[in-house]
């Protein structure tokens, strides 16, 4: 396991282990018990260039289960993680496009898998590059590993729809656009492609558009910037229930993230299922307009 | 109106694609991307004479022209940072800029199928490049009238 990122801004979260700066990363790349893998919207964003030494980790075509609508299984993420020459006790550092957006989405899905260690840089594909560090169009050719497979554990951190539906009257966090919580839009502003029959959010949701939490140069927000929003504005509690969800549970992931890791609360679910599959279902309630 | 076909131009293209391994698609769509020219100043500096094609991953613009011999003109805008979409935008370019109106009218709008890229790139996002496709023919038969 490789050192910890001693950087001070991290010390004020809760698990600063979790998190890596760009100079952490520069100074640590050739180590070996390292790989680091870039997680993009942009099935093609890798290939035009990519931190020197990076892996690939595509949440649309190798996260995902190509049929069921579920993640891959134990036997398919311990392929997926053998053929990118990652080990179960290897330091696994994600990045990516969108403030981490898609690399904090195939976090949560390691966390699934119980990853000893994956952390996040922060501030992702695009401080590194405004920080004008080198960038590589080569694959890296990494010795394929022998990882064990071990069986998905959903229940700690991934929430299905019944759950949900138990979980009614306790916190919850939609993370979506205002004019999708309130049920103007059937979809995410420029993504008609995943909608859903029915507007609105799930009743008692509160609104917290995922991005807040991120800075403009993609880094999380300062431990005392989250703890407004989250714990000030919404009034979450450490020892409170939290349910966080959006569309198909990547904007939430990055949510999950900050509130799980970044402020310590130990009881957060991501439910991945999101509104594409609440605005789908039969019967179930729905809130619309500002209100919870 | 004659059967849906593919132009020999989009012929060649799908069957470019097919014909590589998996790994050398996506790297054939990358050129592409890097081929899709950018746009004339007429265009740059009046963006709001482009339409925005909203069911692509990252927004796309795209503007179509049909000059009076009836032949299409296609001109796309799409940032770096989106280079699937502008690979989308790079092989419509390469397969329907120059055509008779006719021609482009005639691209099955399930092209996109045939170019092996459903596994590599996933259904959801190859979604985009038949929107294009869907707006421009629109924009050929609006311009024919």
């Amino acid at each position: 396991m490789l050192p910890y990122d001693s950087a001070p801004k991290f010390q004020d979260y809760a698990r600063p282990e979790m998190l890596v700066t760009t100079e952490w990363v520069a100074e640590h790349l050739d180590d070996p018990g390292l790989v680091v893998a870039e997680s993009d919207e942009d099935v093609l964003l890798y290939e035009t260039g990519h931190i020197p030494g990076a892996v690939k980790l595509d949440w649309h075509t190798e996260l995902n289960d190509p049929v069921t609508r579920d993640y891959v299984d134990g036997a398919g993420f311990a392929r997926l993680m053998s053929d990118r020459g990652i080990s179960r006790d290897t330091t696994l550092v994600l990045y990516g496009d969108k403030n981490n957006w898609w690399a904090a989405y195939a976090l949560w899905v390691c966390t699934l898998f119980g990853h000893p260690d994956v952390r996040l840089l922060d501030g992702g594909r695009t401080k590194w590059i405004a920080e004008g560090r080198p960038l590589s169009t080569e694959t890296p050719r990494r010795a394929r590993s022998d990882y064990p497979v071990i069986e998905r554990h959903d229940a700690t951190f991934r929430a299905f729809r019944a759950d949900v539906l138990a979980h009614l009257g306790k916190p919850m966090i939609d993370v979506r656009s205002p004019g999708e919580y309130t049920g103007e839009l059937l979809h995410m502003p420029d993504y008609p492609q995943e909608g859903a029959v029915r507007g609105g959010h799930i009743p008692g949701a509160r609104n917290v558009p995922w991005a807040r939490a991120a800075a403009d140069d993609a880094t999380f927000r300062t431990r005392q910037e989250i703890d407004a929003i989250y714990a000030g504005e919404m009034g979450l509690r450490p020892e409170d229930d939290v349910v966080v969800y959006c569309r198909i549970g990547e904007r939430s992931s990055h949510t999950w993230f900050v509130l799980h890791h970044l402020m310590g609360y130990p009881h957060v679910r991501n439910y991945d299922g999101s509104w594409t599959e609440w605005g789908n279902s039969v019967r179930v309630p729905i809130s619309r307009g500002e209100n919870p | 109106m004659t059967a849906e076909t593919l132009n020999p131009r989009l012929q060649e293209i799908a069957e470019d694609f097919s014909s590589l391994p998996d790994g050398d698609r996506l790297q054939l769509l990358l050129e592409f991307s890097r081929d899709l020219p950018s746009l004339p100043a007429r265009f740059a500096d009046h963006h709001d004479l482009l339409e925005s094609v909203p069911e692509c991953q990252t927004p796309l613009f795209l503007a179509v022209e049909v000059d009076a011999e009836g032949t299409v003109h296609l001109f796309f805008d799409a940032p770096p940072e989106a280079p699937t979409t502008r690979g989308f935008a790079g092989i419509l370019h390469a397969g329907l800029d120059g055509l008779a109106a006719e021609e482009v009218l005639n691209t099955p709008p399930e092209f996109s199928s045939q170019l092996g890229l459903h596994d590599l790139v996933s259904p959801l996002r190859l979604r985009g490049m038949a929107a294009m496709l869907a707006r421009i023919k629109r924009q050929v038969r609006e311009q024919q009238v």
